[in-house]
């Protein structure tokens, strides 16, 4: 099963290769990582995309408990949360398909970002199923390139993750 | 611009304060090589008193030196290479200090700040070539965080589950200037190792522990890296109840005591491993449950039993074998508490259930699965050796050990009734530390005997080492069984490759007496079981010589009982099977 993990840490050179390195050591899913700092510059939020049976997620969040670098970890899908991604696509946008690109992009609330002779970028927010689908919308010949951020997480009310 | 190279009153060299510092943890040995990259620090170190540097032949072995020091004595292990090579070579000492959890401080000299990621002469990314085999590590970037980094070192490597930090330092930093002060203590919002244990699961812990009918105490490395031989003495006498100790636990419950049932898993005794499948109460202290331990997991968890787990580390419970009460502390304090709770207990183990199972654990080492022919006057067999070693020691050695059947010979026929007796390699599996691990031991208690049981593979591998033992008079005793055979690859090559011997047979040995005198040390070949004993007892009189003992060992010996890889705990294979061999051939199908 899907699972999004957060996490925070300290913001120190090594640590995300100390994430990156246990989950391929350990041989976990990875289906997507981001990493920033916080409004507190010590401190690196990482959320975290992995699959995997009960016993396996039980033993990632451990896993990464012992990092030390690691201060906090959450899964996120121990109670409600709220997922979204970014992607930005740019497309094909000649002849009759200007017209349809910018439509699709309506339905699917997207905003058209930068406009060139024969394309479009399209800005795009949601969650990753959302994003999926936008994609699965389009005929494949019209997709010129795409990049997604990976999925960032924080959990629903006064579900908090911070020092 | 930063000043710091520039010396103001009152400030030292950083190569000065990673002394200091060394002082201050009250290090009394650090194991090295030089290098270009750790000059400036080998020059503070010329110019201190307070802890002896033992030179070493390679980086592996003073890696493995340092290791052993920690295991004989409980305190942090010390080790000093340079950079590039001198930390690649300390890689394989520092996985095996990871793997067995050993408290260590490795320091690497590192090229100058400057020449990072420049390919430069001697540059390794030591930091990113140990990520994976370490507690932790460092990479020093400021003279002025050099104090600190060390304290949060030696701070991680004991606390918690205990395990190697590695502390990488550029040549500039050493040289370069600062004040000095050694923190007191140090804090990390990151690593907040648990101590005590969650005293709800203790009590019910205790509560299922009377309730058991056929109970079993099985406990690992953990057990004697917590120092809780004497709480688990205490509890499991209380109780009554069998206890098997693991590899790395040897020594954690006396070997000789009648409630011992010998070491479990894949070359245990046969009541052990039968009494750990059969168990309905499980009792599992610093132990992991690893794939050497238990064998096949789902063959193990087809009996329905209640597992209770005490570790400091959270991730090695339920990790192989889900467990019913997991508890996360501190060994010694958590079997502290249960014995508090059974002094105040009015209820009592049931004595009836416990007499018939006794009964049927009797019934099992009636087996004698221990046993071998030891009737030829011609060939000498290996399991004689240790056990002679044992008597003519009175089983109070320091026994280090290399890997393979020698290995398994000394943990089998040692009675090692102390903890941190028994020095091995017990989860990297590494072939070579049986010398330099000797070393550490030594080195720790001078006057203490010290064995190292080795094989003619293993001991090569670090053999360089005998320069080392004469430079510092180390009065080590090595123990070579010799069968001109990698053992424990002949072992299986007979048992599932149809007697296939690739590559296991070690032609072109040396004359290991005439090696050992050539550095100085004495050397004995012994080729007949009539003169095992009255040699081992030449050789340990002689307290103040390194003694090589070359012992012709029987070429074909195995080592029995054996849990073929991949099966259950009870499917063992035992050496007085008629033809051994051919059960290991149906098993295979």
């Amino acid at each position: 099963m899907k699972h999004i993990i957060s996490l925070l840490m300290e913001n120190e050179a090594g640590a995300l290769s100390r994430v990156a390195g246990l989950f391929s050591a350990r041989a976990y899913n990875i289906e997507s990582l981001t990493v920033a700092p916080t409004e507190d510059a010590t401190l690196s939020r990482m959320t975290i995309v992995t699959s995997g049976s009960d016993e396996v997620i039980e033993q990632i969040i451990k896993q990464l408990n012992k990092l030390v670098d690691v201060v906090k970890v959450l899964d996120l899908n121990d109670g409600r949360y709220i997922e979204r991604e970014l992607m930005l696509v740019k497309v094909k946008a000649t002849g009759a398909l200007r017209e349809e690109m910018k439509r699709i992009s309506d339905i699917f609330r997207g905003r058209i970002i930068d406009v060139a002779d024969g394309s479009y970028t399209i800005e795009l927010t949601g969650s990753g199923s959302k994003l999926d689908a936008f994609l699965e919308a389009l005929d494949k010949t019209v997709i010129l390139e795409t990049v997604r951020t990976g999925a960032s997480g924080i959990g629903r009310g006064d579900r908090i993750l911070k020092v | 611009m930063d000043d710091s190279n520039q010396q103001k009153v009152g400030q030292i060299s950083g190569a000065e304060i990673i002394m200091r510092c060394l002082q201050e943890e009250n290090v009394k040995f650090v194991f090295g090589y030089p290098g270009g990259a750790v000059l400036h620090i080998y020059d503070a170190l010329f110019k201190q008193k307070h802890f002896k540097h033992i030179l070493v032949r390679h980086e592996q072995a003073a890696v493995h030196a340092a290791d052993a020091f920690s295991r004989a004595t409980g305190e942090v292990g010390v080790a000093l290479v340079t950079s590039g090579p001198g930390a690649t070579n300390a890689v394989t000492g520092i996985a095996t200090a990871y793997m067995d959890s050993i408290p260590m401080v490795v320091i690497s000299g590192q090229v100058p700040t400057a020449a990072i990621g420049m390919d430069a002469f001697q540059e390794v990314d030591m930091v990113g070539v140990t990520r994976p085999c370490v507690k932790h590590n460092f990479l020093i970037k400021d003279v002025r965080d050099i104090a600190i980094t060390l304290k949060k070192a030696f701070y991680i490597a004991a606390s918690g589950r205990p395990g190697p930090v590695v502390v990488d330092i550029p040549k500039d930093i050493t040289a370069e200037f600062a004040d000095f002060e050694y923190p007191k203590s140090v804090e990390m919002r990151s690593y907040t190792p648990v101590t005590k244990g969650h005293s709800g699961q203790i009590k019910k812990a205790v509560k299922i522990l009377l309730e058991a009918k056929r109970p079993m105490i099985y406990t690992g490395g953990g057990l004697v890296l917590g120092d809780a031989s004497n709480e688990l003495v205490k509890l499991a006498r209380t109780l009554g109840y069998p206890v098997t100790n693991t590899l790395m636990g040897l020594g954690g419950y006396p070997a000789t005591d009648k409630q011992y049932v010998g070491m479990l898993g894949m070359h245990g005794t046969y009541e052990a491993n039968n009494a750990m499948q059969d168990c309905d109460v499980l009792l599992a202290v610093g132990a992991r449950f690893d794939d050497r331990v238990i064998g096949n997991p789902d063959h193990f968890l087809s009996v329905p039993r209640t597992i209770i787990h005490i570790d400091v580390d959270p991730s090695s419970i339920s990790k192989r074998v889900k467990v019913d009460v997991p508890i996360v502390g501190h060994v010694q304090s958590v079997l502290g508490e249960m014995n508090e709770l059974l002094a105040i207990e009015t209820k009592k183990p049931d004595a009836s259930a416990l007499k018939t199972w006794w009964a049927k654990i009797d019934g099992w080492r009636a087996k004698n699965t221990s046993s071998y022919d030891g009737s030829s006057s011609a060939i000498i067999k290996p399991q004689y050796v240790i056990e002679k070693l044992c008597e003519v020691t009175k089983g109070d050695a320091f026994v280090t050990s290399d890997v393979g059947q020698h290995q398994m010979w000394a943990a089998q026929y040692y009675k090692f009734d102390k903890p941190r007796r028994w020095i091995n390699s017990g989860g990297l599996g590494t072939m070579g530390v049986g010398l330099p691990y000797a070393m550490g031991c030594q080195l720790a208690y001078p006057n203490a005997q010290v064995a190292c049981v080795t094989g003619e593979g293993s001991i090569q591998m670090n053999i360089q080492e005998l320069s080392t033992c004469k430079q510092f008079h180390l009065p080590i005793k090595v123990i070579l069984l010799n069968n001109r055979y990698l053992g424990m690859v002949r072992q299986w090559q007979e048992f599932f490759y149809e007697n296939r011997y690739s590559e296991s047979y070690m032609d072109s040995l040396p004359d290991f007496v005439k090696l050992a005198e050539s550095y100085g040390h004495v050397g004995m070949n012994i080729e007949k079981p009539g003169d095992v004993e009255g040699a081992l007892q030449d050789a340990f009189a002689m307290k103040d010589k390194f003694v090589f003992m070359n012992f012709m060992t029987d070429q074909k010996e195995n080592v029995f009982p054996m849990v073929p890889n991949g099966k259950g705990l009870s499917e063992m294979i035992l050496g007085s099977d008629p033809n051994a061999n051919d059960a290991v051939d149906e098993m295979e199908g």
